[in-house]
């Protein structure tokens, strides 16, 4: 297990790269605590393969630096870090047995036998498959074949870090549930680093004690699962985790007021004067219709996602979604909009501004 | 259940079909088993000869003699063919501009006609004008394809192999390029060595795509006529007299049209027997793949 730093590190596919737009992932310091899960959650193309890449050695970045445990290996090639990766297409040797399978990096390794046959029979117990040992590994289902690689990475005792690039997506829904749960309790039970990298926001959150979400190739926030929801750093953040996403409507702010078209909404903090594009954001769970009080709304349609309803509706000529309880009434006299104050956050130029002063909502 | 319909009109749909396929195949098949059970003493007066044709090939040293030289030439070339294929698939720019100029210069002997192959090689091997025989003679080696049996040989194989390596190349490098490239980075996190890479990682994914090569490089080699015949006419005295160049002789060349004829049809059954259990294996294959 190690502590994996990333220093000032910074990739672009273009050698001649000037601005900062020719970077697919733009520079980057943070540390990976030993020890910990984290899912690196943003949508295709937005830099998380690149920088799961850089940590598994497979590409050389074009700045900066990375360490495992205060060692820089950013010029070590893949076998030498001692990572494990697995990948979004079960990679397994067909021809092998699943015992010949687990045991392969062992004996690549030049463990002796006694050892090897050990080892693996503890990692088959821990991915359940020992009774599957001495089957071929080509029968077997797409479920079964990620475990395997799984298992592959775990065997060797001294791996820095297990990195996961999308392990879930060929695996049919209902086995994704189990392996998920799998993993969790892998890494509950065994501490191993483990980096998950995905674009689905649900996979993100029940596994990792840590999200960092991606945008643009730039690390947009890294926080707990409650810390993403509550305060997200960034618009793309509230969009992109909750479903609905965050509702963001333009809004100018004085101190602990903002005005929609004129129209004033409380907010939980007061805030000092900014610049640029100013936004509130409010989570459909922190909206609520009302008869009497807020702001004019348009419902347009509701629909009923079974625990909760979904009202989609028109503010101001924008779309805003709210959500609703099952047994909340939803009548055509209800043509007002309410937020809870305290859950409004503020942004300017779509990163979140940490409020001045806070006052009692 | 529903009703099916007759509709004996829709024979007629198939009839163009069944005269091309009979005029193109069935016609000239059953003319050389018509032959093969008869025989004549000109005049185009048959006589019923029953299985005597067969009966005579089989104990026939010639055929015999004929089919080992043919079955040790395709041996040798197998041999040679796939594992170079698989080397030089192995060894080429995997993208960009150098992989395509490979691909397009190994095409070119697949686009050079039999017979064309046979007289480059014809001419290249001559000891008196041939680049090669002339080189070869002028280095103090003995080499003359039309008096020494192991320089006909080994002119006739090499020329084949010049010829049909590429084919296994392309196939071998298609298998290769189907590999995922997760493939490789697993097995580098796994520390194995080129040779586990090529055993269990390339090897088992090119299987298909071998099987292919073998198939198509047996039943051409083992039919093979135009090149050897061209270089070699079959000499010096019978050593390189492939079964092709044997039963031309036999049917076009002493005009035995009984016994070329039981020939062929045992030669067919051949050749139909051993791709059979080439294709058996390879859908077996495929079967456990799955």
């Amino acid at each position: 297990m190690a502590r994996i730093t990333l220093d000032n590190l910074a990739h672009s596919y273009n050698p001649n790269a000037a601005s900062e737009r020719d970077y697919a992932l733009k520079e980057l310091n943070y540390e990976w605590e030993d020890g910990a899960a984290y899912a690196l959650l943003g949508s295709s193309g937005c830099g998380k393969s690149t920088l799961l890449n850089i940590i598994s050695g497979l590409l050389m970045p074009s700045q900066g630096r990375i360490l495992f445990d205060g060692i820089d290996v950013t010029g070590a090639p893949t076998a030498e870090r001692n990572i494990a990766q697995v990948f979004q297409f079960p990679v397994v040797y067909d021809t092998m047995t699943v015992h010949d399978n687990l045991a392969f990096p062992l004996r690549n390794r030049g463990h002796n036998e006694t050892y090897v046959a050990e080892r693996v029979q503890e990692i088959a117990r821990m991915i359940g498959m020992e009774d599957m040992l001495r089957k071929k590994a080509r029968g077997l289902g797409a479920d079964a074949k990620q475990k395997i690689s799984l298992g592959r990475g775990m065997v060797r005792k001294d791996v820095n870090a297990l990195l996961f690039d999308e392990p879930l997506t060929v695996i049919d829904p209902h086995m994704k549930w189990e392996l998920r749960t799998q993993l969790k309790k892998l890494h509950h039970d065994f501490g191993h680093t483990m980096i998950y990298v995905t674009h689905d926001q649900t996979e993100a959150l029940t596994f990792a004690d840590k999200v960092v979400v991606m945008y643009d190739g730039r690390v947009v926030q890294i926080g707990t699962p409650e810390e993403l929801f509550e305060r997200p750093a960034h618009t793309f953040v509230g969009y992109f985790i909750g479903s609905p996403g965050m509702n963001v409507i333009p809004a100018k702010v004085e101190g602990a007021k903002a005005y929609i078209n004129g129209c004033e909404i409380a907010l939980g903090a007061g805030y000092a004067p900014m610049d640029g594009k100013v936004e509130i954001g409010v989570r459909p769970e922190f909206a609520r219709l009302s008869e009497t009080d807020g702001l004019p709304v348009r419902v347009r349609r509701v629909e009923d996602a079974g625990r909760h309803k979904i009202i989609r509706a028109e503010f101001f000529g924008q779309d805003i979604n709210i959500i609703a309880d099952e047994d909340d009434p939803v009548r055509a006299d209800m043509t007002r909009i309410t937020f809870d104050p305290s859950r409004v956050n503020v942004y300017a130029n779509d990163w979140r501004v940490a409020p001045e002063s806070a006052e009692a909502a | 259940m529903q009703q099916k319909t007759t509709n004996h009109k829709a024979w007629f749909l198939v009839l163009p079909m069944l005269v091309l396929v009979a005029f193109s195949a069935v016609i000239p098949l059953m003319t050389v088993v018509n032959y093969s059970v008869q025989d004549t003493f000109g005049n185009n007066q048959f006589f019923w000869a029953g299985l005597e044709w067969f009966e005579e090939m089989l104990s026939d040293e010639r055929m015999w003699n004929a089919l080992q030289r043919q079955l040790m030439f395709s041996g040798i070339i197998l041999a040679i063919e796939i594992p170079l294929g698989i080397l030089v698939a192995l060894n080429m720019p995997k993208s960009g501009f150098w992989s395509s100029f490979c691909l397009v210069v190994m095409s070119l002997p697949l686009l050079i006609p039999w017979n064309v192959v046979g007289t480059i090689w014809q001419i290249f091997g001559r000891v008196d004008i041939g680049l090669l025989g002339y080189t070869l003679d002028a280095l103090g080696i003995h080499y003359n394809y039309t008096q020494d049996t192991i320089s006909a040989w080994i002119t006739i194989i090499v020329m084949d192999v010049w010829h049909w390596t590429s084919l296994v190349a392309l196939l071998a490098f298609a298998g290769l390029k189907s590999i995922p490239d997760a493939y490789y980075q697993a097995a580098r996190i796994d520390q194995a060595s080129r040779w586990k890479v090529f055993r269990f990682i390339e090897l088992p994914k090119m299987t298909g795509v071998l099987m292919i090569a073998i198939l198509l490089r047996f039943m051409d080699s083992f039919m093979i006529y135009t090149e050897p015949f061209v270089v070699t006419g079959g000499g010096p005295g019978n050593a390189t007299t492939l079964l092709s160049i044997d039963l031309v002789k036999m049917a076009l060349g002493q005009f035995d049209l009984g016994p070329a004829a039981a020939f062929s049809l045992m030669y067919f059954l051949v050749i139909l027997s051993i791709s059979w259990v080439f294709y058996t294996v390879m859908v077996n294959l495929d079967k456990k793949g799955a």
